[in-house]
């Protein structure tokens, strides 16, 4: 049989089962009027949910965002300190980075899609839950009980399709948010356990203590230089070739440590 | 009649429109038993297309029954193969 008609008598049959479960009828259209808005409230928690994963996963894209660029300039300043090494390893961990945002923002595309969906779901749903609740009162101002009765089966006619189809539709986006959080919380676990190149954002890693070590270097290196020169001056004073401009008694430092009167 | 695209909403649909619909669900059908995702795409794809271009959307507060029942557009083959099956996994 067609896919089409199959669905459509897998609906109905859906429909059916619900309608069966009737004793009262005027009170069937008010059970399933109830039952309209607790879907109601499912599918506006659902987009809440949605939405609550894409701002992590946009958080998650942020941080990434802010290591690559941490990643960026200590390439930048191992190359400038010659250290070509260090360099090629901070940009591996920057592409290796890169790959991770771009997966990150298919996630990010997907979550806004179920959104929309949801959201749109949402609206169909309220505005048919507010036409049932119309045809409802009618029913139930118009006819007996006995009357109603034949009055049923059209009162629920595209509303309990309407919630199988909102139901299926928040269950499949729960499944798809589901495996986006699992990956969205092994991902906040790599950053936290620094192993997914978050070793640039401690103190302790190894590129930024290298490039520390190589700054420190280069002071110990500067402060070297001008002891020597200070050292080779004081070697032409003692030799009487003092530089032209004063002599070395005047720069001998003139104050003595006082001696103060400590109060006990 | 009123043709239903899961997640997505009804559109009314001229009768006539039946049997091009009928042709492109029976690609689907047979992709979907030969589990052959590449023609299931394609076929899929054109069938819902051909249903949205073709048909009017329903209004948002209009309660009426659809017709036939289409899967969701972002459902592959497996699923939609699920769906089919005794599984009963559209929820009351």
């Amino acid at each position: 049989m067609s896919i089409m008609k199959r669905l459509g008598l897998i609906f109905r049959s859906k429909a059916n089962t619900a309608l069966d479960r009737a004793e009262d009828p005027r009170q069937t259209l008010d059970y399933s009027y109830q039952r309209q808005l607790e879907l109601l409230q499912k599918v506006r928690r659902g987009v809440a949910d949605v939405a609550t994963s894409r701002k992590r996963v946009e958080l998650q894209m942020n941080q990434l965002q802010q290591q690559g660029d941490k990643l960026q300039g200590q390439a930048q300043k191992a190359l400038a300190a010659g250290r070509e090494d260090l360099a090629r390893e901070a940009l591996t961990r920057r592409s290796a980075l890169l790959t991770q945002t771009q997966d990150l923002e298919t996630q990010h595309a997907q979550l806004q899609g179920e959104e929309e969906k949801l959201t749109l779901a949402s609206q169909r749903l309220q505005a048919k839950v507010e036409s049932f609740r119309t045809r409802k009162e009618t029913i139930k101002a118009t006819y007996t009980a006995a009357e109603a009765q034949t009055k049923i089966g059209e009162a629920f006619s595209g509303v309990s399709e309407e919630m199988s189809d909102v139901g299926l539709a928040v269950q499949r986006a729960e499944d798809k948010t589901a495996s986006m959080q699992a990956r969205a919380g092994a991902i906040d676990e790599l950053m936290a356990s620094g192993a997914l190149d978050d070793a640039s954002a401690s103190p302790n890693s190894d590129i930024d203590r290298e490039l520390a070590a190589l700054s420190a270097g280069s002071d110990v290196d500067s402060e070297l230089a001008a002891m020597k020169q200070q050292l080779g001056s004081a070697e032409r004073q003692a030799l009487g070739e003092a530089p032209a401009g004063g002599s070395a008694a005047d720069q001998v430092p003139a104050e003595q440590p006082d001696e103060h009167t400590k109060e006990g | 009649m009123i043709i239903r695209i899961m997640a997505e909403g009804q559109y009314e649909v001229a009768d006539d429109e039946l049997e091009a619909l009928n042709v492109l669900d029976a690609e689907v059908e047979s992709a979907v038993l030969a589990d052959d995702a590449d023609a299931f795409g394609s076929a899929f794809t054109q069938l819902l297309d051909r249903v949205r271009s073709h048909g009017t959307a329903v209004a948002d507060d209009t309660l009426v029954d659809s017709d036939l029942v289409l899967p969701p557009g972002d459902a592959d083959l497996h699923e939609v193969a699920a769906m089919l099956g005794d599984s009963g996994l559209i929820p009351g």
